[in-house]
């Protein structure tokens, strides 16, 4: 069982190979540059130095969303066209859910992964660990961070935030939460491609042709749209 | 690899994503279709007037292995029998040609198979290819929604342009003119239509810009038939659309044909050939047809309607010839919105 994961969802650029019980190969980068550039050439240069041709792949497991649209979609569409033409089983994962799994394993309270998602909103969701099983306990959303912060306020439990969008919403849980609040390390805010991996592995399997990215937003245009034809229905 | 074909066939797959249409074709030895699958978004764009970037990025992901599939179904071959997957890098919305470009080289790499970008407006000029075989020197009257060129070629892979739009292309003029006359998306094919049944009888600016250049300018011609129908509506006079249309289709042709026609006597040209979206126009085909039979030293050629729209026949066409003059892509090819078109030696 060799599994090979893709996570272009956002900055953070991972590919990882998990070969059975055994992670072999696993590539991160967190620059600001161009994903339908790299990961190709990152793919290939990876199994070329783990000693593998495509055709060893039995499955492909790729980070399906939220994040920046065209990255979501770089890697799904990379994603979707290897299994399908290999042939092999297809499985999308959380993209929020990944960086939950990268940091929060160890941890006793809940876990917010942290992508910015532009004028003060961000994409989230919320996590936890059970018996060595990641849980979703709210499942991801778009949300403004300061209703987020509220939020988490009321449930009083330990928050573990993480991603390197935290930054720019890092005051606004540390005014709300107080000591409620933990952030993880610098070297926990990336993906991990590994963990994408190993959460991938044992989920269901994908449809190949009717998979597609989780934007969690319409876009802009179908929201407008849809919003018009409401109006002139009521009209 | 299947009964109809010889060790030496080539066989190249073409992926098209640079517009609203998802493509995917297989073509023999340059020139024979053995595939040819288009997925058009057009009616979801139609609601909007117009095609959204993100809508159309989202219904390539949604379409692209299954008209793979089909387009591998239609030839009746696997990925062994593929010398070369063609796809174009541009120009078109950028986020639309990354899921061709995407996907081009995860099956390329998936099946070690040589991978080829394109240029979109190559491949509208090797639509013709599919029809009949290129005479050298060429040259090729690129008309579309974005594109208004004169390409000059002396052999395969060599495209030179001599003329070009300075403003909108001949295709945003019919889109913008459409929308005065209050014509649904797209426009064009409204306006070809009206234009039939009209008279080109309401005077219109012609941009013959200076002498010798065979650039193209359609913004003028673009005002002046919207100053048309407001100076008529603020007189209460009503205009005849198909007149309007007939005089505007025919401001735009007589352009076009006459540049086309000095171009090809200056250039001591042997084969003229019409290419891109607005190729579809019946006014503009008669209208070289009408012109070209005067010049019988240089052939016209006019691809069926199904050649001139977007589709991955052409690419595959265009990327074949690329293939065989050693032209490859590596892994890190990109998609170009801006991509200009280049001289291949
Ligand atoms: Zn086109």
């Amino acid at each position: 069982m060799k599994l090979l994961s893709i996570d272009t969802s956002n900055y953070a650029l991972g590919v990882a190979i998990l070969d059975g019980d055994q992670v072999i190969g696993e590539y991160i980068t967190n620059i600001k540059k161009n994903h339908s550039v790299r990961v190709m050439p990152a793919i290939e240069t990876l199994m070329k130095d783990c000693d593998m041709k495509p055709s060893d792949l039995s499955k492909i497991v790729v980070a399906e969303g939220p994040g920046s649209y065209t990255g979501v979609r770089i890697g799904v569409t990379i994603a979707k066209t290897l299994a399908w033409t290999l042939n092999i089983p297809l499985t999308g994962v959380s993209s929020l859910e990944v960086l939950a799994a990268s940091a929060g394993r160890y941890f006793e309270g809940v876990i917010s992964p942290i992508f910015d998602a532009r004028r003060g909103q961000i994409y989230t969701g919320l996590y936890q660990f059970h018996e060595g099983k990641l849980i979703t306990k709210n499942k991801d959303q778009l949300i403004l961070s300061k209703y987020w912060a509220a939020e988490l306020k009321e449930r009083s439990e330990k928050v573990l935030f993480i991603g390197n969008d935290l930054l720019l919403h890092k005051e606004t849980f540390e005014g709300i939460n107080g000591t409620q609040a933990v952030f993880a390390e610098i070297t926990e805010h990336n993906p991990r491609p590994a963990e994408l991996a190993l959460l991938g592995r044992d989920k269901e399997v994908e449809d190949i042709h009717s998979f597609v990215p989780n934007y969690i937003r319409l876009a802009e245009a179908e929201a407008n749209w849809i919003k018009a034809n409401k109006e002139k229905i009521r009209k | 690899m299947g009964e109809f074909m010889t060790n030496k066939d080539q066989l190249i797959m073409g992926i098209e994503t640079s517009c609203d249409e998802t493509a995917v074709a297989i073509i023999k030895n340059g020139r024979e279709i053995a595939a040819n699958v288009v997925a058009s978004q057009i009616e979801s764009h139609k609601r909007f007037g117009g095609v959204v970037p993100e809508i159309a990025s989202r219904h390539h992901v949604e379409q692209i292995t299954i008209v793979l599939e089909e387009a591998l179904n239609q030839a009746n071959i696997s990925y062994e029998d593929l010398s070369a997957i063609a796809v174009t890098e541009g120009p078109g919305l950028v986020g639309a040609l990354l899921v061709g470009v995407n996907a081009a080289k995860a099956v390329a790499f998936a099946h070690g198979i040589p991978l080829v970008g394109v240029h979109h407006i190559a491949g509208h000029i090797y639509a013709n290819r599919l029809v009949t075989e290129m005479t050298f020197p060429l040259l090729s009257l690129v008309v579309s929604g974005g594109h208004t060129e004169l390409v000059y070629m002396k052999e395969h892979g060599h495209f030179e342009v001599i003329g070009e739009t300075r403003d909108d292309a001949a295709g945003e003029a019919y889109d913008k003119v459409a929308r005065t006359l209050n014509l649904p998306y797209p426009g064009g094919p409204h306006i070809d239509r009206l234009a039939q049944e009209g008279e080109p009888s309401i005077s219109l600016p012609r941009a013959w810009l200076e002498e010798g250049s065979y650039d193209f300018s359609f913004s003028g011609l673009k005002s002046a038939v919207i100053n048309t129908v407001h100076n008529a509506e603020q007189r209460g006079e009503k205009i005849k659309p198909e007149d309007l249309a007939a005089s505007f289709q025919q401001s735009v042709i007589d352009v076009l044909v006459t540049k086309t026609s000095k171009a090809a006597k200056e250039y001591n040209i042997k084969q003229v050939l019409l290419a891109g979206g607005v190729a579809a126009n019946k006014g503009l085909r008669k209208a070289l047809q009408e012109e070209f039979i005067k010049l019988p030293e240089c052939e016209l050629v006019i691809p069926p309607l199904s050649l001139c729209t977007d589709n991955a026949a052409m690419i595959a066409a265009a990327g074949s010839v690329l293939f065989e003059k050693g032209i490859q892509s590596t892994m890190a090819l990109n998609a170009n919105p801006g991509l200009d078109i280049t001289i291949h030696n």
